[in-house]
């Protein structure tokens, strides 16, 4: 279970479009992120929670699912696959000011706590873990009416030393459910590192102990994301059973806008770190490869940027929730009936 | 209408609704061709296939988690924790997941789920088989508790439970199962589950209670009754929404109250219906409340004098009636 990695194109159907489509989905996140970083330091959001440089292995996996069709119980960092999947800028814009048409909550739960029904997202809490269960019953759902829908789910290493990690591999594995177990590892869960939260060095290793295929990719290596993610979704939709994919990624940003990493690693490493982004790295790829200008490039950013503001503009004009909307869906409401909402 | 047990009465509830709706599915441990450890799902498997009775490995919270999943793609899971004493791994799926999923996606998502576990002791089940742990479930906003005490509310509330759109913990008490007979009427019905029901009627000293604990009540109220007191006995049956215009009422009607559980009392089922009281029926009241329930030691206890120490028997109610008549 070698890392993964690809230094030529074209190899699972990375033709120019698709390249630049991933770039465009990495770039969008990268400077949403960065947007959400900014209204956090200016007091405008009271909280953020980033994604930066988990990018390449969502966009991967968020281009081979069908939105509304497959599933998705995600985790905190996934900002880029939440875009990949049809939600917004303004979206994500609206739970960080927490504002009342935010479609994740209605500006009940922090930001970074996904959910959108429209796109089979399923609204997840702060607990860690919890979701790879909820996963496993999606899948579960999904086979016993014989659709071939696929459920993908993530979470970070730290959440690996959770009991539900387990319980879910191995239900999912035992029931051979399509289920995509995807782990972000960057290396830190808030500011323990791995070495001091299991004993070996991959968790897809643990792959073994269930029976089911565990990969290593690099997660910032896009192309190679993108053909594990093609793969692994494959196979699921098959009916082979669950996939183990671990990404190695890096957390370019302290663990949440509360947290200092500085605190807890050391400058030079921070420094190093950058250097192997994977958006910068993404860009002058596709540059060496042909595939991007830097004018087109440019334009892209431009243009991103454009909507960026353009959604802050309406998140910020958008009215934020009447306190007494607090009491409302507890339980169904009267005029709700029996049927699901 | 035939008489049946109190499980028999759930098990039907199950089958009725697993024929009426096949996004209905049982989960648990030893559910399908053992058929439940109690027996409650019995011959459901084989009726029903091995996906819709679906034998879970040895995990409570991976039973909570899976139902919670199945729920969000369009199924009603009853999910089967073998013995309430060890739903403590679910607790997190169950008050940080489908308690709150409808709250925090803002009515986007609901999980409609049941799940069912046996509570109470008196059946020498020792600390790990005798536990009443509802109390902790009714703190919580999000969910539904209910406690069935008869096999006709046992049934229309499993029902009730399966097509809510909400998340039902509910709760059988394991000697009721098979102590228990009723009339059961044939085909489909539903027990409201917000609802208490006066099991007893009197005007003397109003006893509010739930599961096993009312039959044993309806024992202690026909002894007072040959000494001219009259007890009327609420089956509370919902613990969550607590019933609290039918225990006002009842609370006014007597003037005295006795609050019965088995659970032991601090922060407890008789700790809020005995609010209700102190704050609604302040001026009706000819007695201070009275709670009796279990005692403040971790669990029921296994040597037989050790259980009946634990147990609220009909001669201790016996005794806190007779003080409250006197009063």
């Amino acid at each position: 279970m070698a890392v993964t990695k690809t230094d030529a194109r074209d190899e699972a159907g990375l033709d120019a479009e698709t390249l630049r489509a991933m770039y465009r989905h990495m770039l969008r996140s990268r400077l949403l992120d960065e947007r959400m970083w900014v209204l956090n330091r200016q007091g405008r959001a009271p909280f953020w929670i980033s994604g930066m440089g988990h990018e390449a292995v969502q966009v991967a996996f968020g281009m081979n699912l069908r939105p509304g069709y497959d599933w998705v119980a995600p985790y905190y960092r996934d900002l880029a696959l939440t875009l990949v999947l049809g939600m917004t800028p303004r979206d994500q814009l609206l739970s960080a000011l927490a504002r009342a048409a935010d479609p994740n909550s209605g500006g009940r739960q922090m930001p970074a706590h996904y959910g959108c029904r429209r796109y089979n997202i399923i609204t997840t809490g702060s607990s860690v873990g919890t979701q790879l269960l909820h996963a496993a019953g999606i899948a579960l759902a999904s086979r016993m009416r014989g659709e071939d829908a696929v459920t993908f789910t993530s979470c970070g290493e730290g959440a690996t030393s959770e009991g539900d990690f387990h319980e879910a591999l191995n239900f999912a594995a035992t029931q051979r459910l399509a289920v995509l177990f995807v782990v972000e590892n960057n290396g830190f869960a808030i500011s323990v590192p791995w070495e001091k939260q299991m004993p070996i060095p991959n968790v897809a290793d643990r792959a073994a102990a269930y029976g089911v295929p565990g990969i290593v990719v690099d997660g910032e290596d896009p192309m190679a994301c993108y053909r594990v993610a093609k793969e692994a979704v494959a196979h699921a939709r098959r009916g082979e059973g669950p996939v183990l994919v671990e990404a190695k990624v890096l957390r370019l940003t302290s663990h949440s806008s509360d947290d200092d990493q500085r605190r807890y690693r050391p400058a030079e490493e921070l420094a190093a770190e950058k250097e192997r982004d994977c958006v910068a790295r993404f860009r002058s790829q596709l540059e060496d490869l042909g595939v991007l200008t830097a004018s087109v490039a440019d334009d892209m950013r431009t243009d991103l940027t454009r909507e960026l503001d353009r959604a802050e503009e309406e998140a910020e004009a958008a009215p934020l929730p009447e306190a007494e909307t607090a009491m409302r869906n507890v339980l169904a409401e009267p005029a709700e009936g029996g049927e699901r909402g | 209408m035939a008489e049946i047990t109190y499980l028999q009465a759930i098990h039907d509830g199950i089958r009725d609704e697993m024929e009426r709706d096949p996004s209905v599915l049982v989960l648990g441990e030893d559910v399908g061709a053992k058929g439940g450890v109690f027996g409650v799902t019995e011959g459901l498997q084989k009726e029903f296939g091995e996906w819709r009775v679906l034998d879970s490995p040895l995990a409570e919270s991976l039973i909570a988690g899976v139902a919670i999943g199945a729920a969000f793609n369009g199924m009603r899971p009853i999910a089967e924790i073998q013995f309430q004493d060890f739903i403590m791994p679910a607790v997190d799926q169950i008050f940080s997941e489908a308690a709150k999923i409808r709250y925090r996606s803002n009515g986007d998502w609901n999980v409609p789920m049941v799940v069912r576990a046996p509570f109470g002791g008196g059946v020498h089940g020792a600390l790990y088989h005798s536990q009443s742990v509802e109390a902790i479930f009714c703190h919580v906003p999000g969910l539904r508790v209910v406690v069935p005490s008869t096999p006709y509310d046992a049934k229309g509330m499993i029902v009730a439970a399966v097509r809510d759109p909400d998340p039902v913990m509910y709760f059988e008490h394991k000697r009721a199962y098979r102590a228990v007979k009723g009339e059961v009427p044939d085909g489909d019905y539903v027990v409201p589950l917000d609802r208490a029901r006066v099991a007893r009627e009197g005007a003397d000293i109003a006893i509010f209670t739930y599961g096993m604990m009312v039959h044993t009540a309806l024992e202690a109220a026909g002894r007072l009754a040959r000494d001219g007191f009259e007890c009327e006995i609420v089956d509370l049956r919902s613990l969550r929404p607590l019933d609290h215009d039918a225990i006002v009422a009842s609370a006014r009607k007597c003037g005295k109250v006795l609050v019965l559980q088995e659970a032991n009392l601090a922060v407890s089922i008789a700790s809020e219906v005995a609010a209700i009281i102190a704050e609604d029926c302040f001026d009706y009241l000819d007695a201070p409340v009275m709670r009796l329930g279990g005692p403040e030691i971790p669990a029921m206890p296994y040597s037989p004098p050790l259980e009946r120490f634990y147990l609220v028997t009909t001669d201790k109610i016996e005794q806190a009636l007779r003080d409250l008549a006197a009063y």
